[in-house]
């Protein structure tokens, strides 16, 4: 066996490996949505948001050359979509969850109607950190190049996490999900509230789609997605609003995604179906063990549509 | 305002010698010919139409159609393979007069291009994949393929002379026969070289899946495996990772030289345009079109990318001869004796499969030396 195998390791290192390089878009969008959420809306039109973003981001770095303003635009792009969910459901009996519907349908329409042009050239990619330096094994390097928006969503669910129990903004988004009575009481537009943290849901969807287009797999095609905005949501649920549980929650599916091909790699070959269902069956298993049939979903804000 | 609608005595005149003359000029050429010299063509992809791999290629082959006249060309992409394509179909018959139809992509067969076929009787249906059989199917419907298997044996060749690590990659999306013979070709034309290289295959399970494809590519590559290649639908991502992570490529379906010009070997390409060409001269002179349409190399149904630039001098050699035995036509890639990597006899010996052959269309294994399973 010569350096370049490494044989049934390669499954524990791809799962780490995955669980790095899947895992960003997946950090972005859900702790975008905790905070919509947490302010007691749904903005189920993430996953337009996210292939609008990947195409804004890598249409504006073919152009200027620059992956960091096409990040930029990227998050900039999020946040009219965020603003305009959040525009639209101030009116009294506007359906969050159908607005929600539409605008992933828009986002992704208008992607591919804008991104025709650019799925030809190659745009410049974010740069990653060579972790795995002191290695000098290629498959270990490879799996620790770390990708700065990783850091990036790790640092924000740390930061989200102290900020909704410790700062002034924080609890003000919490008490207008909670109760929107209160905050009124309170002297608080929940209105306005909503919309901002709608905003910066979208935007930080927004920079997940970028991550997408910019890194990994780090080209524009009109499959980019393949769902993720969609499961970032239901993953906000399964972390019960909690930005650590999303980082975690995040990890987790990115790690168990890369089971599978990772399981062939090394000839295991038997079943690869189930393996691919790996995330779900996952989900489903903590879903259950933590259910309860005597109280609610903890952690739920209560003006949410879903829970009221 | 009704009577901006209403004609006068000088207007019906003028028109009706219009018509006429219309009805003169057309009765002075052979009817048939001025019906289907204008005829339009509809051609359905499943993904976009710029995707450096299948759906470029037919895309590319219906772009050659559109200088032709008297053709009219319509296209829908990003249909997928549900009722939505039978209602694409049903407007590019009804509202755009489409008389001849290429749903491109395999899921598109049955039961949706069949329920069209019974109920457009007078429209002709023409499938890309092996599904089409005489005796189950309507005479409206047909199929068209191209033995590109060969090509894949090809990209084998090189790969087998390129490899050092005598592993190879294949990234595939579903186990049906096409993609089967592929990654079987593409080994065999490996061993033909050094018969001690194996090749580890992983089944994403979907035609399009982009993340999915690239920790599949990565995860080859972590394996050992220096030459991938692929069989989904747009090969953009597995190009792109595997030349990233330093091992070289052999592309499919489209020439994706310009993702990776240093690491890109050689490719196994459709060449489309000159089959929907043969289907659309049949058209046009009124002739019925063929319902079983297969070709290779020779037929210039497929071709190869020109060799790259990490070719070595006996890899070339070796291409350049075994693409001339091709070229004379009846190659056999699958022959005895050869066994699955189950185990089971596929061939005997002096038992050999051309390119021809139909049992291929129906190929349920893989070959000694594949790692990997079809279920």
């Amino acid at each position: 066996m010569d350096a370049t195998e490494i044989g049934l390791w390669g499954v524990p290192l791809a799962i780490l490996g995955g669980a790095i390089r899947v895992s960003t878009p997946f950090i972005f969008v859900s702790l975008g949505e905790a905070i919509t959420e947490r302010s007691g809306r749904i903005n189920l039109g993430l996953e337009g948001t996210l292939v609008f973003g990947a195409m804004t981001a890598y249409a504006v770095a073919v152009m200027t050359n620059s992956p960091w303003l096409g990040l930029l635009a990227a998050s900039a792009a999020g946040l009219c979509f965020g603003l305009f969910h959040g525009w639209i459901c101030k009116f009294p009996k506007v359906n969050d969850i159908a607005i929600g519907i539409a605008l992933m349908l828009f986002g992704s329409g208008l992607a591919f109607f804008f991104g025709k042009p650019f799925i030809k050239p190659k745009a410049p990619n974010l740069p990653a950190i060579p972790f795995g330096a002191w290695s000098d094994i290629p498959q270990v390097q490879a799996a620790l190049d770390v990708n700065v928006l990783f850091l990036i969503g790790a640092a924000l669910s740390l930061v989200l996490w102290w900020a909704f129990r410790n700062t002034r903004a924080g609890l003000i988004v919490r008490v207008v999900g909670d109760s929107s009575d209160a905050a009124r009481a309170m002297g608080l537009n929940p209105n306005t509230v909503r919309l901002v943290a709608t905003g910066v849901g979208g935007a930080l969807a927004g920079i997940g789609g970028a991550y997408l287009s910019l890194y990994y797999p780090g080209s524009w095609t009109e499959r980019i997605s393949s769902g993720q905005g969609l499961m970032a949501v239901a993953l906000v649920i399964f972390a019960r609003w909690n930005p650590l549980g999303c980082f975690a929650a995040a990890l987790l599916f990115g790690g168990a995604g890369a089971l599978g091909p990772a399981l062939q790699s090394v000839g295991v070959t038997q079943g690869y179906y189930l393996f691919y269902a790996a995330p779900y069956i996952l989900t489903l298993i903590i879903m259950v063990a933590t259910s309860s049939p005597t109280r609610s979903l903890a952690g739920a804000p209560g003006e949410l549509s879903i829970t009221k | 305002m009704t009577d901006r609608f209403m004609l006068n005595r000088r207007q019906l005149l003028k028109i009706s010698a219009a018509g006429a003359a219309l009805g003169l000029a057309s009765a002075s050429f052979p009817i048939s010919r001025a019906f289907a010299a204008a005829a339009t063509v509809g051609f359905i992809y499943v993904g976009p139409r710029d995707d450096y791999g299948y759906n470029q290629a037919h895309a590319e082959g219906a772009a050659a159609l559109k200088g032709i006249e008297g053709i009219t060309v319509v296209e829908e992409e990003n249909v997928p393979e549900t009722v939505d394509v039978q209602k694409t179909m049903e407007s590019m018959i009804n509202l755009d007069g489409a008389s001849l139809i290429f749903p491109t992509s395999f899921g598109y067969f049955d039961p949706h291009m069949l329920a069209m076929c019974a109920k457009f009787p007078d429209v002709q249906f023409r499938h890309c994949g092996g599904m089409w059989d005489k005796a189950k199917h309507p005479m409206n419907a047909g199929s068209y393929f191209g033995y590109i298997g060969m090509g894949q044996y090809l990209n084998g060749v090189v790969a087998g002379h390129t490899s050092k690590s005598k592993k190879l990659g294949f990234v595939a999306a579903k186990p049906i026969p096409q993609v089967l013979l592929n990654i079987n070709s593409f080994l065999l034309g490996a061993r033909s070289v050094d018969p001690t290289i194996t090749c580890q295959v992983i089944f994403t399970g979907e035609w399009s899946l982009a993340v999915k494809e690239a920790e599949a590519t990565n995860a080859l590559v972590d394996q050992g495996a220096d030459v991938i290649t692929c069989h989904v639908d747009s090969p953009k991502v597995v190009v792109e990772t595997a030349a990233g992570r330093g091992a070289f490529v052999c592309g499919y379906h489209a020439n994706q030289s310009p993702l990776a010009p240093e690491k890109y070997l050689t490719g196994a390409e459709w060449n489309w345009a000159k089959v929907y060409k043969m289907f659309v001269d049949d058209l046009t002179a009124g002739m019925p079109l063929p319902n079983f349409t297969r070709g290779g190399l020779a037929d210039g149904f497929v071709k190869m990318s020109p060799l790259g630039p990490a070719v070595g001098e006996a890899a070339r050699k070796q291409f350049d001869a075994t693409l001339a035995e091709m070229m004379k036509g009846g190659f056999s890639v699958i022959k005895g004796p050869l066994k699955s990597n189950k185990g089971a006899v596929v061939a005997t010996a002096g038992q050999a499969f051309a390119e021809t052959a139909i049992e291929l269309e129906s190929m349920d294994y893989l070959v000694e030396g594949v790692v990997g399973s079809t279920a």
